[in-house]
């Protein structure tokens, strides 16, 4: 759209005050962990910098064992997540048969009923499988997404039949028409897939909080919540440090894969 | 013949997914129907049908209803203002401004966060005298407010939260459809003399309908799917202001173990869910369509 001068001048300062807005809860919460406690709500420019509130948080919590947790609990999920969600998308774009597009419609259901609502009835079933307090437990109830079935389903829908025939004249089997041609091509909506997955599972709380009861399982979201309120009462350099440091990870992979991760999340959304 | 081989190839492929779906979707759904007329078994004493006892307690149930009501403005105030702020976010980084790379990351930063540590950030804001805000008012003669422990403003503070985190999100939507529109077509409407505001309502927003649906959808379930920031902020209070329906569901289930009330909470909340899918898919689709 064509903007006149001024209006451009008008729409930059706006653009940029909301994202100055936007970004300062999170530099407050740097400066207060990177501070001494007594410059809490002293904005002074020359305050001596330390890393001592990390050093500190990083000692009174397991947080090494939490990172190693959620680190297994993402890589699990997603390598899980890919093959079922491929197989059958796989299934529902290539295979159509008699009532598919109504078994996917009673699929898209998971969209919307997500694990969370079933919380009390999934504690049951977890628990009576045994496996109360283990990482697959975490992992369990997301496996067969069907947000991951419904992208990938598109991704394949997309591939041009003369490929999927070529592949088949030269004698390969389903598997391997889906492992030569399909997933290669749809490279894309897997990474889009995937991160928008670490995402999600970095950030889950409520399930993991509900399932796991030691600091042997617990995902780091789940440690940051038992650190922050039965330890510390409101030592704010504390709580705001190990709250960063719980971040750390993810906000450095976003801030360096940025491009993929927008453009991930866009993707995931047009389909 | 060619039917019948799809049928079986896609048996074997859907396996997988149909066992987990069935385990931890469609069979709680049903029992946690079957356990919603039942009482909750405590010890020795199994549990027996006692038909809609359950939610005749859960309608005479003040804790209810005040987390429904709650849930229910919680939804009507997240839900519009953020999609708003995320149409606006959009259009501004659409545009072509200086350093729009920057603002695009710091609008969307709050996305990447996991809640519980939005939550940790956002209570050092609230404190009573030494947070943040409370600071930033002294000077006015407003000073000493307890955002999250009165039960006035606690429930406005989870709202502003909810805002910050899912504005960005929302906004990356919006983005991805606006670099869908064809230029040619905002030009041809520019040399009729259409201004940027007739060019909006007229072009754009029409354009967007269906991701707006996409993102409603999104941010409704949110609504009712979220409520870390209630057990990391207030656990539902002061005095139930800040309770929301899921989070009713978490306590009564794992502090009180009434599994069978539970039960009749979520079938509550799943017939919202099954309610708002119904008006979403049926009502908006066609208004998209039609226009």
């Amino acid at each position: 759209m064509k903007q006149g001068r001024s209006e451009r001048v008008v729409v930059t300062a706006i653009a940029w005050a909301l994202g100055l807005l936007w970004v300062l809860p999170l530099l407050y919460a740097i400066w207060t962990a990177t501070h001494p406690p007594q410059y809490l709500a002293r904005l002074d420019l020359f305050a001596p910098l330390t890393l001592e509130n990390f050093v500190r948080v990083w000692n009174a919590a397991p947080f090494d064992r939490y990172f190693v947790n959620t680190f297994m609990l993402i890589a699990f999920v997603v390598i899980c997540q890919f093959v079922i969600c491929t197989l059958a998308a796989y299934a529902f774009a290539v295979f159509p048969f008699r009532g598919s597009e109504a078994l996917f419609m009673l699929v898209l259901i998971q969209m919307m009923v997500m694990p969370e609502v079933l919380l009390v009835r999934n504690y049951a079933t977890i628990s009576r499988m045994g496996l109360l307090d283990t990482i697959p437990a975490i992992a369990l109830p997301y496996l067969a997404s069907a947000f991951g079935i419904f992208l990938f389903r598109q991704a394949f829908k997309s591939v041009p039949k003369e490929l999927d025939e070529a592949a088949r004249m030269e004698g390969a089997g389903p598997l391997q028409v889906l492992w030569r041609v399909y997933v290669p091509l749809a490279r894309p909506t897997y990474l889009a897939y995937g991160l928008v997955m670490v995402a999600y599972h970095w950030n889950n709380f409520l399930w993991p909080l509900v399932v796991t009861n030691s600091a042997s399982t617990r995902p780091v979201t789940v440690g940051l919540q038992v650190f922050s309120t039965v330890e510390q009462g409101i030592d704010w350099p504390t709580v705001t440090a190990a709250t960063l440091l719980s971040v750390a990870p993810l906000l450095v992979a976003f801030l360096i894969f940025q491009r993929q991760f927008v453009q991930s999340f866009m993707r995931a959304g047009i389909r | 013949m060619k039917v019948s081989r799809n049928a079986a190839v896609s048996a074997l492929l859907l396996l997988p997914a149909a066992v987990l779906l069935i385990a931890f979707t469609f069979y709680p759904t049903v029992a946690t129907l079957i356990d919603s007329l039942h009482s909750t078994p405590r010890g020795r004493r199994p549990a027996t049908f006692v038909g809609l006892e359950n939610f005749e307690t859960m309608i005479a149930d003040p804790i209810f209803r005040r987390a429904m009501v709650n849930n229910m403005l919680y939804a009507l105030v997240t839900i519009p203002v953020s999609m708003g702020l995320a149409l606006a976010m959009a259009l501004l980084v659409n545009a072509r401004i200086a350093g729009r790379g920057f603002v695009r990351l710091a609008y969307f930063t709050p996305t990447i966060l996991p809640m519980i540590a939005v939550a940790n950030i956002w209570m050092f804001f609230y404190a009573p005298d030494y947070g943040l805000i409370d600071q930033f008012l002294r000077p006015f003669g407003l000073g000493g407010n307890n955002w999250l422990g009165s039960p006035g403003t606690a429930l406005w503070a989870l709202i502003v939260i909810t805002i910050w985190k899912m504005a960005g999100f929302f906004m990356i939507f919006y983005l991805a459809a606006l670099q869908q529109i064809p230029p040619t077509l905002l030009e041809a409407a520019a040399l009729e003399g259409a201004s940027y505001w007739q060019r909006l309502r007229r072009v754009v927003l029409p354009l967007l309908m269906p991701t707006t649906l996409f993102i409603s959808v999104n941010a409704v379930i949110e609504a009712f799917r979220l409520v870390d920031h209630v057990i990391a902020l207030t656990r539902g209070g002061p005095n139930n202001s800040t309770q929301l329906l899921l989070h009713y569901i978490y306590q009564v289930a794992f502090n009180f173990w009434d599994t069978a009330y539970a039960a009749a909470l979520s079938v509550a909340l799943l017939a919202i869910l099954a309610l708002i899918a119904l008006v979403q898919f049926g009502v908006l689709d066609k208004r998209i369509h039609y226009r």
